[in-house]
């Protein structure tokens, strides 16, 4: 092991325990800090949605804009097998709850599982068909899959299984912040040893040159399907997540603009790069909060200005992603990785730079 | 291009050192901060935006609370729910952590339903103003209304078609909207209990905008009375294109019809004969503290065009106003009452207060619902609501 | 169902999809041109209906007309230099993108600008004449629609065959590099399609909402994305394609509506995107191109 690898292996379990020591801290005062709290807990789960569809768009090239409709399953799986059992009837107050259903219940980590696999199972059945568009139509087509899932979660005839259109609720939520962050982060660390592994290899020669791919004897169709299914998997059981940590939900909150809003992330991250995803991710969540200010009428010595009202802050959020994608494509990480290498070296050179200025 | 990622990386770490070092709102010595968790924008934005007003309007008229022979300051902290359950959880645990006292709202059962836990788990009682979904209130201990419920307006509305001899009805809903489709559901029943019959059952899904093959299958079906409750986005248009298509039966909806915006925005021929339930009529002289709000009300509007273009450019006064009003002085009442700015404290006094608002005699039950067992009829007359008759039902 | 009800849907249907085929020639045009799904399409089409509103409000409708198609023209324009013309040699996955943040963007500012409480259209007067033929009543808007949209479409043919910058058209559609060596202006012929584009999209809009009199922010993005299945299931690239596959979506969203089934009605469409896309991917009219789909 050199001195290096030493320094990257003692600096990774420092900021680990960092990171462990201020989730600590604010569980500890999460009454006075809940806010806090739910931005990371939010920021977690669309980390591990936007590290899935990078998977598929950043390192195998396929556009897929179905993340809502995933999401959906996997957080109404998880939703209707967490909900207590005497808490159903309540629940279902309407339509009432299929005799089958009344008394399955699950705990919290194999629901999420379960709606997953459910995600990857549909995935599976679409991929056949639709993998075989290009671009921007299997972005199309997977955008109206996502909404025919949409529409059939919400039918009347699905009423005493979704409870149609008045949603779940009394979802039990997340006992502590532990448990969103290190499910993610679980998440995050499967599919990057899959980017890394010989599949992973195999989907960047796609993205690359997909003919080129195919001489080279990757199996295009087998190695899509597998991408499709194992990202519409993890968003699944990130959309299982969602669930608990809204504790109610209803179709509309599966709509397009949330793919929109996971998409965004991902290329203000970097389309390529899992780092830059997570970050975008934390950036996107916490920025939307943050900018919050700008919707809240502002007098600077006295006088009124007169743009800060409801609706500011959409406008420059949108504007700020429009200058993103105009005029700095690579997003934040471009396709590189965060490393602590880089990180030094990033310092050296800039301590170059200066010094060769000076002199 | 290393600079612009050494940016980028301390932009990131700016951010998230401001992410989590969220101040918590000013809490000086002498203020009381009541929590705004009202929609701006979104699809229930317009509604929002009322009830925003009536609140603005009632701190103006009642700025302070005394506790123990101290004057408080309240404080308003309103935050943007955006009509949307995810950024309601967010906007919702904003309030939390600002440490309010008590929380007002919100317009939309559905973003109601999603905060109502965090509430109760961080004891801060809520008073809504307009979300009439039982599942609002039941469960929660710490979740009142003001309002009346929609298993009681959709009955309302049945025993008034009824009682004007309607015997065929047809039933418009938005498929993945709780408040539309409970709100028809209730109507059926009760129609149905009566001896009415539903003709036809149509819906409809959010965002759509054409609704003439809908009205058309209602125009077939031989429909007397349309009882259709949705949002005030899409009322104008299923009032303009059902009279286009020359159907003359009376549209009848829940408390969001009862909003002016509407009848601008399908216009004054074409709203003429619509019929809402409301919880509270503008015209209504008996009381006075109605007649007392309602000309403060509008003067205060006047006084400000930005104030009137929110109210949706004229001085009409909508329920949810009312009942935003109203809420907000419930929860200063329980204050005092409660000698105390502590949740659990406010909650108790809430339980058992008894206050006379501007949409009447307010009691809560012991889920925490106002007991309110009359509501306004109003119809549309001459391009405006007018009152029409007070329904009970037992 | 009786014949008369039938017909009346039929009208509905019809004029429903006389004007998404005015919005799905825009999609095709540019996508025939630029390969570009333009997801700002729907959202200009929902501005249009804006510029209408505040046009109105100081005008006479002989005069809002012109200053909303030209407003429209403008904003289309506008959005085409700022936002896809920077990327023009950018990866395909980028122009999209930068697509979806201009819809963003246009749908906020909306909210923004006109809050998001619905604006009610301006009514023109002729226009809005109600004929009664026994049971069935249509306004007069909804019986022109059609009619209009098959004129404006002959024209639009008539000038992608027979004049200078129709032929440009093509030939930029045809092989972008190639038309460039031969001396086409790439670049205005692109910005031709735009206006072209963006202009039937006012046309539309005036005739859509006029017929349907609320316009809020949100308005533009549901009929838009139907408008792109429409242009995909003509052929994209093909004008009477899309035409067609106009009038068949809008007929048989009616038809679904009036046989009660409502539920499905927008799956339906995303439905019959992918079994097109299946089945036959150049669509009904386009041409045979390999590495197309």
């Amino acid at each position: 092991m050199t001195k290096k690898n030493v320094r990257n292996l003692v600096l990774s379990i420092l900021l680990l325990a960092a990171a462990g020591g201020a989730l600590g801290w604010l569980q500890a005062n999460s009454s006075a800090h809940s806010y806090a709290i739910s931005i990371i807990e939010r920021s977690a789960i669309y980390a591990v949605v936007a590290v899935a569809m990078n998977m598929l768009t950043g390192f195998t090239g396929l556009f897929s804009l179905g993340q809502a409709g995933f999401m959906a399953l996997g957080a109404y799986v998880t939703g209707i097998l967490t909900i207590p059992v005497e808490m159903r009837a309540n629940v279902y107050y309407l339509n009432g709850i299929a005799p089958w259903l009344e008394n399955v219940h699950l705990p919290m980590l194999p629901a999420l599982i379960l709606g997953g696999l459910v995600a990857a199972v549909f995935a599976a059945l679409i991929g056949i068909p639709i993998l075989r568009l290009k671009s921007d139509y299997l972005a199309i087509a997977t955008l109206g899959f996502a909404e025919i899932i949409r529409a059939f979660l919400a039918s009347p005839a699905m009423n005493t299984i979704t409870n149609g259109s008045f949603g779940l609720n009394n979802i039990p939520a997340f006992s502590n912040i532990f448990v969103p962050c290190i499910v993610s982060a679980v998440c995050i660390f499967l599919m990057v040893l899959l980017i890394n592994s010989s599949y992973g290899r195999a989907f960047k020669a796609i993205r690359e040159d997909d003919v080129a791919a195919e001489s080279m004897g990757i199996n295009l169709f087998r190695h899509k399907e597998l991408a499709f299914v194992i990202s519409s998997f993890f968003t699944g059981i990130a959309g299982g997540l969602l669930a608990v940590y809204m504790r109610s939900i209803d179709t509309k909150t599966f709509q397009v603009t949330l793919t929109y809003n996971i998409l965004l992330i991902v290329v203000l991250g970097g389309i390529g790069s899992v780092t830059g995803s997570i970050i975008g991710s934390f950036l996107i969540n916490g920025g939307q909060e943050w900018l919050r200010f700008f919707d809240e009428p502002l007098s600077i010595g006295g006088v009124q200005i007169p743009l800060f009202r409801t609706g500011f802050r959409m406008v420059i959020y949108s504007v700020l992603l429009m200058i993103v994608v105009l005029f700095w494509r690579r997003g934040i990480m471009g396709t590189s990785e965060f490393t602590w290498d880089n990180l030094f070296g990033l310092f050296k050179r800039k301590k170059k730079k200066n010094a060769g200025g000076e002199a | 291009m290393k600079l612009k990622k050494f940016v980028s990386i301390a932009a990131t770490a700016a951010m998230a050192v401001s992410m989590l070092s969220t101040t918590a709102f000013a809490e000086g010595d002498n203020t009381i901060t009541i929590g705004v968790f009202e929609p701006q924008t979104g699809e229930n934005g317009g509604g929002g935006i009322q009830e925003l007003q009536g609140i603005r309007y009632a701190n103006e008229i009642r700025p302070t609370v005394t506790i123990d022979g101290t004057e408080y300051t309240v404080v308003l902290d309103e935050v943007d729910n955006k009509s949307d359950k995810t950024e309601a959880v967010t906007a919702a645990q904003k309030l939390v952590a600002d440490g309010c006292a008590a929380v007002i709202g919100t317009y939309g059962s559905a973003c109601a339903i999603a905060a109502g836990p965090i509430f109760a788990d961080a004891q801060i009682p809520a008073v809504g103003a307009s979300c009439t979904n039982p599942q609002v209130t039941t469960g929660n201990d710490y979740y009142f209304r003001v309002c009346f419920l929609d298993p009681f307006q959709g009955s309302v509305m049945a025993q008034y078609a009824f009682d004007e001899g309607y015997t065929k009805v047809a039933t418009i809903e938005q498929l993945g909207d709780d408040y539309s489709t409970g709100l028809a559901a209730f109507f059926k029943n009760q129609f149905k209990n009566l001896g009415g019959e539903i003709v036809t059952e149509q819906q409809f899904q959010t965002n759509q905008s054409d609704f003439k093959a809908i009205l058309t299958e209602v125009k077939a079906a031989g429909a007397e009375a349309i009882f259709a409750p949705s949002s005030i986005t899409v009322a104008p248009l299923i009032i303009k294109q059902a009279r286009e298509l020359g159907i003359e039966a009376p549209i009848m909806a829940g408390d969001t019809w009862y909003n002016t915006t509407i009848i601008d925005n399908a216009g004054a021929d074409y709203a003429e004969g619509m019929v809402c339930s409301t919880f509270f009529d503008e015209a209504d002289d008996s009381n006075e503290i109605t007649t007392n709000f309602v000309t403060g009300y509008k003067e205060w509007l006047n006084a400000d065009s930005a104030r009137i273009d929110r109210n949706g450019g004229n001085d009409s006064i909508v329920g949810n106003t009312a009942l935003a009003y109203d809420a907000y002085n419930v929860i200063l009442d329980a204050i005092e009452a409660a000698q105390s700015t502590e949740g659990s404290a406010i909650r108790d006094a809430l339980a058992s207060i008894e206050a006379d608002g501007v949409t009447g005699h307010i009691v809560f039950d012991e889920i925490g619902d106002a007991e309110k067992d009359t509501a306004y009829i109003d119809i549309v007359k001459d391009g405006a609501f007018s009152f029409l008759k007070t329904v009970t039902v037992q | 169902m009786s014949a008369m009800t039938l017909i009346q849907h039929l009208l509905t249907g019809i004029s429903l999809g006389g004007a998404y085929a005015l919005i799905a020639i825009g999609y095709t045009m540019v996508y025939g041109i630029l390969r570009l799904i333009n997801f700002a399409h729907g959202d200009i089409f929902m501005m249009a209906g804006y510029f209408m509103i505040f046009a109105m409000a100081s005008f006479p409708w002989f005069i809002s007309i012109p200053i909303t198609l030209i407003a429209t023209v403008v904003l289309g324009v506008l959005i085409e230099k700022a936002a896809y013309k920077p990327l023009r040699s950018a990866p395909r996955m980028s122009i999209m993108i930068s697509a979806i943040g201009v819809s963003y963007l246009l749908q906020n500012l909306a909210t923004y600008l006109f809050t998001a409480l619905p604006k009610s259209y301006p009514e023109v007067p002729f226009l809005k004449r109600i004929f009664q033929f026994g049971e069935i009543s249509a306004s007069l808007v909804t019986l022109i629609t059609p009619v209009l949209t098959v004129v404006l479409v002959i024209i639009l043919i008539q000038l992608i065959n027979h004049t200078k910058i129709g032929m440009a058209m093509r030939a930029v559609s045809k092989d972008t590099e190639t038309a460039r060596l031969m001396g086409i202006k790439v670049d205005t012929t692109i910005s031709m399609t735009f206006v072209i584009g963006s202009l039937l999209a006012a046309v539309g809009s005036i005739l859509y909402f006029t017929d349907r009199m609320t316009v809020y922010p949100y308005s533009g993005s549901l009929p838009g994305l139907k408008c792109f299945v429409a242009a995909v299931f003509g052929g994209i690239g093909s004008i009477p394609g899309a035409v067609v596959g106009g009038f068949v979506i809008g007929i048989c969203e009616t038809l679904l509506v009036a046989f009660g089934y409502s539920t499905y009605s927008d799956a339906f469409t995303f439905l019959l995107l992918i079994v097109v896309l299946l089945v036959r991917p150049t669509g009904l009219f386009g041409e045979a191109v390999t590495d197309k789909v």
